[in-house]
């Protein structure tokens, strides 16, 4: 029951409980303690809203930062990890494979702000060796979802 | 002036799904469950195999059968999906989506005054591909106490001398019904007892919510040579634009199928060739994805059926439900019209699928969650006011 909830709620985290219990065919209870179960086990760690910025008249700067470090004694790729995360303009940090080590996707109102950000903050930092910011220019497709669609049911409305 | 038409084809009537399309097209406002092909696009892969074929300036005829390539993929698809090994070479046409096969299979196999047994409520177009062949159709009511599957007695009833070709109509349009193995393996005793052949439409066979995946009778003992078997492409991996189906049958009966669709047709569509050869190697997954989303709606569907107090018998094939409306004293035709005008939602008439689709409605549930739920909103509205609440 557990992949079925998450495939359905990691697309409709809204979706109301007594739905979901009629969709699986699994009681309102059942489904209800699987997910406060999930919920408990850090399985499913929140519920976010998929906003689609550029649509505001919000000003919004996202750019992903290429890492590299040298990890020190007694401080390993966790302990780096998180002096970086721990800032909140920071949304997202991954540990990579490849040429460079952390991905840091960051937030900012401006360029400035973001450039801010690297220079007095990410750089600086003992076990930085280098870095290399690329801003997002256009969002087309952010968790699954294509931000640009038009849903529109384009079948005819009766059809044998 | 005589007239210029025939009188077989004037004497066959339109489509009762015709009628009903004409009504809800002009109200602009109205929601529909009322539509026989999946929601979801093509899969992208797929799509993508098609545009690159048109890329490389594969737009000329294929041979008459289809590719080789994707008979041979068709072969191996079966070979996996219900153990049944087909000759890619004598014993597969792919053909313009499953209706083309249903029309050559009985024009191929039909004298006239032969008969044909059309197990019904099912696809509108068995009875008049019958009659442009040349046979005489000959219904079989099949009834919701029998979960509206096709038992031995009902078969063994209609059965005359002349009779020479039983429609299988399963997972079934638009019922929902399906047919395990132990019900067909009866029905199969009964084929060869009178020497009868089959024609069996397994377009729906990806879609199944039994416990049991679907069985081709004509994988049952001795029934190969007497089948043909009809499936495609438009309903498992979605893609009814693309106009592609396929006939398996033994080479001889194939064999005159090919000669029509030569003359008639040529050959099917080269662009949806090439993606099909797609489809039928890399979309287990999304077939499996889009089978768990249809199960899941068609859960939501009955829970919502009962709660309002529509009676409805568990379909576990398709993607239709087939409530039956008889004790709110209407015909299928007066409710669905009603509830058309009255709550602007628009489900097809039983009877649009033959006669004894009486009292009953064909509800789609190939319609994202959002719009069910707006849908069978109204539909509680409509009949809760049947009810006087």
């Amino acid at each position: 029951m557990r992949e079925k909830i998450l495939a359905v709620m990691e697309k409709n985290s809204r979706i109301d409980i007594k739905d979901l219990a009629v969709l699986l065919g699994e009681s309102e209870v059942a489904v209800a303690n699987e997910i406060a179960q999930m919920e408990k086990e850090h399985i499913i760690c929140g519920y976010h809203t998929l906003i689609n910025w550029d649509n505001t008249s919000e000003e919004k700067v996202v750019a992903l930062i290429e890492v590299k470090v040298t990890p020190q004694r007694g401080m390993g790729f966790d302990k780096i990890a998180e002096r970086i995360y721990q800032y909140s303009e920071v949304n997202s940090v991954y540990l990579m494979s490849g040429a460079y080590d952390f991905t840091v996707i960051i937030e900012g109102k401006t360029m400035r702000q973001v450039a801010q950000f690297v220079s007095e903050r990410l750089s600086p930092m003992d076990s930085v060796l280098s870095t290399a910011t690329h801003f997002v220019l256009k969002k087309y497709k952010d968790h699954g979802t294509i931000l640009c669609d038009e849903d529109q049911d384009e079948r005819m409305l009766i059809t044998p | 002036m005589r007239s210029p038409l025939s009188e077989k084809i004037v004497a066959i009537p339109p489509s009762g799904i015709r009628k009903f399309f004409d009504l809800v097209s002009e109200m602009k406002d109205a929601i529909s469950l009322g539509v026989g092909e999946p929601d979801f696009d093509t899969p992208w892969h797929i799509r993508e195999e098609g545009i690159y074929s048109l890329e490389k300036g594969r737009t000329f005829y294929t041979g008459n059968a289809g590719l080789r390539e994707l008979r041979v993929e068709i072969h191996n698809y079966l070979k996996r999906k219900i153990d049944l090994s087909y000759d890619p070479d004598n014993e597969i046409l792919v053909t313009v989506g499953g209706s083309e096969a249903i029309d050559i299979a009985l024009r191929a196999m039909l004298d006239p005054g032969d008969e044909v047994l059309v197990p019904q409520p099912s696809f509108v177009s068995y009875v008049p591909c019958t009659v442009l062949a040349g046979g005489t159709a000959v219904p079989i009511a099949l009834e919701e106490k029998d979960q509206f599957r096709l038992t031995p007695e009902k078969l063994r009833q209609n059965i005359t001398p002349k009779t020479k070709i039983l429609v299988m109509p399963f997972p079934n349009n638009p019922t929902g019904a399906i047919m395990t193995r132990s019900e067909l393996e009866p029905i199969a005793e009964i084929i060869k007892e009178h020497d009868l052949f089959v024609l069996s439409d397994e377009i729906y066979s990806e879609l199944t919510y039994g416990s049991e995946a679907h069985v081709s009778i004509a994988s049952l003992p001795g029934m190969k040579e007497r089948t043909v078997l009809i499936n495609g492409f438009s309903k498992a991996f979605a893609m009814t634009g693309w106009r592609l189906g396929y006939a398996c049958a033994p080479a001889v009966i194939l064999k005159q199928m090919l000669k029509i669709h030569q003359f008639a047709i040529m050959c099917a569509p080269t662009t949806s060739q090439y993606a099909a050869i797609d489809a039928m190697k890399n979309s287990d997954g999304d077939v499996a994805y889009m089978r768990e989303s249809y199960d899941q709606r068609r859960r939501f569907l009955l829970h919502a059926f009962e709660e309002m107090g529509l009676e409805c018998f568990e379909p576990l094939g398709a993607f239709y439900a087939f409530p039956s409306i008889k004790r709110f004293g209407m015909t299928s035709d007066e409710f669905a019209n009603r509830l058309l005008n009255e709550e602007k939602v628009a489900v097809v008439p039983g009877t649009a699928f033959g006669d004894s689709g009486e009292g009953f409605l064909r509800v789609s549930y190939a319609y994202s969650l959002k719009s069910l739920k707006e849908a069978l909103g109204r539909i509680e509205r409509f009949v809760g006011h049947l009810d006087g609440k």
